[in-house]
């Protein structure tokens, strides 16, 4: 297959701010046009993006160990974890509740786990297996990511709201604040991810020798050059 | 210097391409790893603008009247965003009550007034003083701005604690709703093509 030239080819450097392609013949450290911070790379890509993800994956296990709040109805008090709270939905029957709850904070940061760690192996060991699939799990890691905030906002919304002394309320617990440390650190990490690693070292594609009209395509359609 | 702003680079595989001009409803992808170039922006600089300031109305609502009420035994009470921030600042997890605060009031308040800024000169085809620095916090900001996020939260506690005691959904929430959504359209990507409009 034929594949345009790649901006290292032509010595550009894509500015992540603006979008612009620099020139890279003078060794800019700054794009001429927002004067954001150039990088060929993501600095040290690989090693940033193994810290922030191991750091997560500590802060996963008293996440969901530790209660993340703390009921008081009536008098009784009782401390709920993560878990504790899709189960007691799925109980009452609420299936649907509990699906968008364990979804969003058990399901999501263990796929970006595995994900993360994936793309970080198959890198590291100049993978050509499935690039093309690489490339899109890390977008569909960036596309999941802040979901997971979901539960540190219901806490802090039924927290505020239950303020009835002895009759009832609510209480934040210290689970929920490795949980937000979680979704933060795995956020960071696949920021620090640079997708282009993926194909840096892809040598099977024979290249076209200028950059060529990117194509339009509606969508379902067949790309269409007349634009119409 | 060589001209390079016909050019676009492919942020997920490092191709160059060359600019086209797209019509409605269409993108283009990467040929490589099928990832977005360019999608089509049907938002003039006007349009854009109006919905900035019915945004930001609407941030005043979201954040100035109550997400929702609850009454128990005759009792009530309410919670505003701010409220739910606080609730969290208790104790030994003030920090995750800062997380919380830039992600639903803090960040998407200064997209707000960035937007303000930067479209109010680019009506007059200027560039606002300070540009360069407004285009790159839109830039940083955007991932961290999670109303989206707190909408369904805000949902799903009224559905934890309809069990409970009675729930009443505030202007608030329907605010935030609204304004969630329009986020997403005005405060995007696409607003990276002011750097080629001025």
């Amino acid at each position: 297959m034929k594949r345009p030239p790649t901006a290292s080819e032509l010595n550009l450097c894509l500015c992540h701010s603006c979008g612009l392609a620099c020139d890279m013949t003078d060794e800019p450290h700054q794009c001429p046009r927002c004067d954001a911070p150039l990088h060929r790379r993501k600095t040290n890509s690989l090693t940033r993006t193994w810290a922030y993800m191991l750091a997560a994956l500590v802060f996963y296990i008293p996440a969901n160990l530790l209660p993340v709040m703390n009921t008081v109805m009536l008098g009784n008090g009782a401390d709920s974890t993560i878990m504790s709270g899709v189960l007691e939905f799925w109980e009452a029957g609420a299936w649907d509740i509990a699906l968008i709850i364990f979804i969003a904070s058990i399901a999501v940061p263990g796929v970006k786990f595995v994900a993360l760690t994936l793309l970080l192996v198959t890198v590291q060991r100049n993978s050509d297996w499935a690039r093309k699939e690489r490339s899109k799990l890390y977008r569909f890691v960036e596309l999941i990511g802040y979901w997971s905030m979901l539960d540190v906002l219901v806490v802090a919304l039924v927290a505020a709201l239950v303020k009835f002394q002895a009759l009832g309320d609510i209480e934040p617990r210290p689970g929920i604040l490795f949980f937000g440390l979680v979704v933060v650190f795995t956020m960071l990490a696949a920021m620090s991810f640079d997708p282009r690693l993926i194909w840096d070292k892809a040598t099977s594609d024979t290249v076209s020798d200028a950059a060529p009209p990117a194509a339009p395509a509606t969508d379902g359609a067949a790309p269409d050059p007349t634009g119409a | 210097m060589i001209n390079t702003q016909h050019l676009i680079i492919c942020e997920h595989c490092d191709c160059v391409y060359e600019k086209v001009v797209l019509a409605k409803h269409q993108k283009t992808l990467c040929v490589r790893c099928g990832g977005v170039l360019q999608r089509f922006n049907g938002l003039t600089i006007e349009q854009r603008l109006a919905l900035t300031f019915t945004a930001a109305m609407l941030w005043l609502f979201a954040n100035f009247y109550p997400v929702m009420s609850i009454s128990l035994k005759g009792m009530k009470n309410s919670a505003t965003l701010w409220d739910s921030v606080l609730a969290l600042s208790q104790g030994p997890i003030t920090f995750i009550a800062m997380v919380a605060a830039i992600a639903i009031i803090i960040a998407p308040a200064f997209q707000l007034v960035l937007l303000v800024w930067v479209l109010s000169f680019a009506l007059g085809l200027r560039r606002a003083p300070g540009f360069n620095l407004c285009m790159r916090w839109l830039e940083t900001l955007r991932p961290w701005s999670m109303l989206e996020v707190c909408l369904l939260g805000a949902m799903v506690a009224v559905f934890k604690l309809a069990g409970l005691l009675d729930v009443l959904p505030g202007i608030g929430l329907f605010a935030l709703a609204v304004l969630s959504l329009m986020m997403i359209r005005i405060a995007g990507r696409d607003i990276r093509e002011l750097w080629d409009i001025l």
